[in-house]
């Protein structure tokens, strides 16, 4: 097995290699190493190979005005952007690379702008991965396992099989790849040009059914979203049976196609392992994995640049060079007056303009308190002394708060978001207690509040404390089932939206099913069994903190 | 660069088609958002509609496409009248965009080399009376979004900045394309597209399969491909051109004002955007499609396009909210 992840990804490199535009790119994860270098070696396209550091700025990449020309010719000069040469691009640490620049690259891709671009992924853990758009966009995703075998670079052995006329192949690519859930209609465009290279490297002018074997191997496996069902073929895919009714009459060049069953074969073999472990939770992580941009939005206040304003450098400013030139461009004529002997560009101090950054991120601290019958009897009062405690120690660190209740059958806002300490105590104090348990409500409501704070630059953290014994429904109806239902949706809807959350258990015996809750929101359980509010203070700091 | 794909040689996803349409027969709907998975045509959509808008007549070097010379800014400085043809822009704003590039900025060459005060416009002074597309538009930086919002809103650039005060006509259509899964859309910039599509993959084997054959034989001979695909392109042109005509015709009764209020009403949606836009909309397919009234048929095609993105989001309510929306339609309508 993991001799052949070697063979094929010599075959992938090879094919790369003939047409690196066409086929976008490759992705090649492996951690940098003598035997990486030796993989790098092997790739030989015509083009030269350039490395594009990932930090590259929009002027370097699209081409923009070159400052250091401009000044010094005393003229415009403008740059030309990265792929004005042409390049094989390589891309390292791209698994860091953000997704604004991979979307930009994918831009440039479709436009044909670009020739092919070689990721080189790093990445050890399965969430630390090259941007979803980019590895969409590239034909492969070289992954050998273990280690390089002695006779690397050999390809695998290719049975050439028969000649496929295109239309069938294309039929063929696209089928196999509605079998294996491929959503993308890029993947079976990309195998089929995959099959079209491999035979041009064969020196073949027409497609045989081997090209398509290895293509669908090499493009398909890490795309596929399920495997197909060998049972039932014929109701999953109507259309292989109109076709071969349509194609009656070729019948020939059918029978020389590899049969769907064998490439699926050839396919499921090289899976990745785990899939069916990941399958069902596909959507849900891609969701979750989904902060990688949220959190960049989270704390988005950090990166927001300010207008740049006149100071003096030194220390940590850094200056805004576009800022000051803009500053002194307008006195130039004047000051050559004054100067004529001098040459080049005549900058003062009070042109400086120094860069700024709104640095902090807001933390927003949601809390859902349960204040039903059943809380009310057990601890309200502790939960309330213990968010009083919370409550100065947000106020120190200027985080925000924001307060919601739930009982009877509705979750209601008590606070919106706020810094008052003053006000948040009034309201907490005042806060009754008594009737059923909403705990979807009260999640729900919390839910909303967190995705507006963050859309405002915030970073919400959820914090439910609860008793646990839901009762009350989304709908307002008494039904202890669709109660934990409910709460159960909401916590995933939660999740998705990549929130961060917290479930303190305030019952006098830890709740099982509050365990299952914190670990659907994906975040921290604290039960506290009679504990006092400093106890329960400490778990909250301690776990925020974590 | 390429040829732009040909429109209509885009298998299926009529929804986007007909949206994207339907917004350069009445620019005033308000732009398409298109979202939808990785590999489902969306910026090739776009980006094939711009070989479809007829051209416009603008004043020869306004920096703002202009018609007439007393529409054309002071800081223009131009010095003819002459009128001439382009072709109605579709300018990219690409991500990571500054702002300086956006609103337009000090111009540096001038000012370096002679030492002027001039002003440089920027991308949405190039896409006045075009269309503004933005790629992956859920990934835009949040201080771009806020300056679109306003701009969109009002349809004037106001520039305050570098010691410049200009303002400027910027009146566009917003056409965005995303992906969900990659971060939510902030409700107050939904709400300025007028349409919003979802695109899913084909579902159907066959579909799929004509969609690769056709992007094969593009890539391998793009000028035959086009040509091939030239006489449709210039029908739905054509009828584009003759539904701007014709829309200033068209009824829209008060039996139809009624449906409209009632589903918005039926859905929740917020504010009175959500009717104005199922109107216009409505009135413009009806144009489309030779129409002289618009009919409930027009309501029905268009209420998903115009209202799904207006609904409040339920979390609970897995079947996407045009599912919804369909719903509504079918018992208010029935």
């Amino acid at each position: 097995m993991s001799d052949t992840s070697w063979h094929l990804a010599a075959a992938a490199l090879d094919i790369l290699a003939v047409d690196p535009a066409a086929l976008g790119g490759a992705v090649l994860r492996m951690r940098a190493s003598p035997d990486r270098d030796r993989v790098l070696a092997a790739f030989q396209p015509a083009l030269p190979l350039r490395k594009l550091p990932i930090n590259i700025s929009d002027d370097q990449l699209l081409g923009g005005v070159d400052l250091g020309a401009t000044l010094a010719a005393g003229k415009i000069v403008r740059s030309t952007g990265f792929f004005a040469t042409p390049c094989v691009a390589v891309l390292p640490m791209a698994e860091r690379c953000a997704p604004a620049l991979a979307a930009k690259l994918c831009q440039m891709s479709d436009k044909g702008l670009t020739r092919g671009i070689l990721a080189l992924d790093e990445g050890i853990e399965a969430d630390e991965a090259v941007p979803d758009c980019l590895s969409d966009g590239v034909a492969f995703h070289i992954a050998p396992e273990g280690r390089m075998p002695r006779d690397w670079p050999k390809r695998p052995a290719v049975d050439a099989g028969q000649p496929v006329a295109a239309d069938e192949a294309i039929a063929q690519l696209t089928l196999l790849a509605a079998r294996f859930g491929i959503g993308s209609l890029r993947a079976p465009l990309l195998a089929w040009q995959t099959a079209q290279a491999h035979a041009t490297l064969q020196g073949r002018a027409d497609v045989y059914s081997g090209d398509i074997e290895l293509a669908a191997a090499l493009v398909y496996p890490h795309r596929a979203t399920q495997v197909p069902d060998a049972d039932a073929p014929a109701e999953e895919a109507p259309a292989p049976d109109e076709q071969t009714q349509q194609d009656a009459g070729e019948r020939d060049s059918q029978a020389a196609l590899p049969d769907t069953e064998m490439l699926i074969d050839a396919v499921a073999a090289l899976l990745p392992p785990g899939l069916l472990q990941t399958l069902g939770q596909t959507r849900s992580t891609r969701a979750a994995k989904g902060s990688g941009a949220g959190k960049l939005r989270k704390s988005n206040r950090r990166g927001r640049p300010l207008p740049s304003r006149p100071g003096r450098l030194g220390g940590d400013a850094r200056i805004d060079l576009i800022a000051t030139l803009r500053a002194a461009a307008p006195w130039q004529p004047l000051r050559r007056k004054q100067q004529p002997d001098r040459a080049g560009l005549l900058i003062r101090p009070s042109d400086i303009r120094t860069k700024r950054y709104a640095q902090h991120s807001d933390r927003l601290l949601i809390f859902s308190v349960d204040a039903s019958g059943s809380a009310a009897m057990a601890r309200l009062g502790e939960a309330k002394g213990a968010i009083e405690l919370l409550l100065a120690e947000a106020y120190a660190s200027r985080d925000h708060v924001a307060l919601i209740s739930f009982r009877g059958t509705q979750a209601e806002t008590l606070l919106p978001p706020t810094r008052s300490l003053v006000q948040t105590k009034r309201r907490l104090s005042a806060l009754p207690g008594g009737g059923g348990t909403p705990l979807a409500a009260g999640l729900q409501s919390a839910m909303t509040l967190a995705a507006q704070s963050a859309g405002q630059g915030m970073t919400p953290t959820i914090i439910v404390l609860t008793d646990g014994r839901a009762n009350i429904a989304l709908d307002g109806s008494a039904h202890r089932a669709t109660a934990a239902e409910d709460a159960k949706t909401v916590a995933r809807a939660i999740r998705a939206q990549g929130t961060e959350a917290l479930v303190i258990d305030m019952s006098n015996r830890p709740q099982p099913a509050l365990q299952d809750l914190g670990r659907t929101l994906d975040g921290g359980y604290i039960a506290l069994p009679r504990a006092d509010a400093h106890r329960m203070t400490d778990a909250v700091t301690a776990a925020l903190a974590g | 660069m390429k040829q732009p794909f040909p429109f209509s040689a885009i298998v299926g996803q009529d929804d986007m088609k007909t949206a994207m349409i339907l917004t350069a027969v009445d620019p005033g709907i308000g732009g398409v958002l298109v979202f939808g998975d990785r590999g489902t045509g969306k910026s090739t959509a776009v980006r094939a509609l711009a070989a479809l808008l007829p051209a416009i007549e603008v004043v020869k070097g306004c920096p703002i496409n202009a018609a007439t010379r007393s529409d054309c800014p002071d800081w223009a400085k131009l010095e003819t009248d002459t009128v001439e043809e382009r072709p109605t822009p579709v300018i990219d704003l690409p991500l990571g965009v500054t702002e300086d590039r956006v609103v337009g900025a000090l111009d540096i060459e001038r000012a370096l080399t002679r030492g002027e005060k001039a002003f440089e416009p920027g991308l949405l002074a190039r896409a006045n009376r075009g269309y503004l597309y933005i790629d992956e538009v859920n990934l835009l930086e949040d201080h771009i979004v806020d300056l679109l919002l306003d701009v969109a809103q009002s349809g004037e650039n106001v520039v305050e900045r570098e010691g410049l005060s200009i303002r400027h006509a910027a009146r566009f259509v917003l056409v965005g394309s995303g992906n969900p899964e990659e971060g939510e859309l902030r409700p107050q910039l939904l709400d300025r597209f007028g349409l919003s599509v979802e695109v899913r993959s084909p579902q159907d084997v066959a579909e799929r399969i004509e969609v690769i054959r056709r992007r094969d034989a593009y890539e391998r001979k793009p000028d035959t491909f086009v040509k091939r695909y030239a006489k449709e392109d210039a029908k739905v042109s054509a009828a584009i051109v003759d539904a701007r005509g014709r829309i200033g015709t068209v009824v829209a009764g008060n039996a139809i004002l009624g449906d409209c209020a009632e589903l918005c009403l039926a859905l929740g949606s917020d504010g009175l955007r959500g009717e104005l836009t199922l109107l216009r909309a409505a009135r413009a397919l009806a144009a489309y499609e030779g129409a002289k009234r618009v009919t409930r048929k027009h309501l029905r095609r268009i209420a998903p396009l115009a209202l799904s993105h207006r609904l409040r989001r339920d979390p609970l309510d897995e079947a996407g909210s045009s599912t919804r929306v369909n719903r509504t339609v079918e018992t208010v309508l029935a």
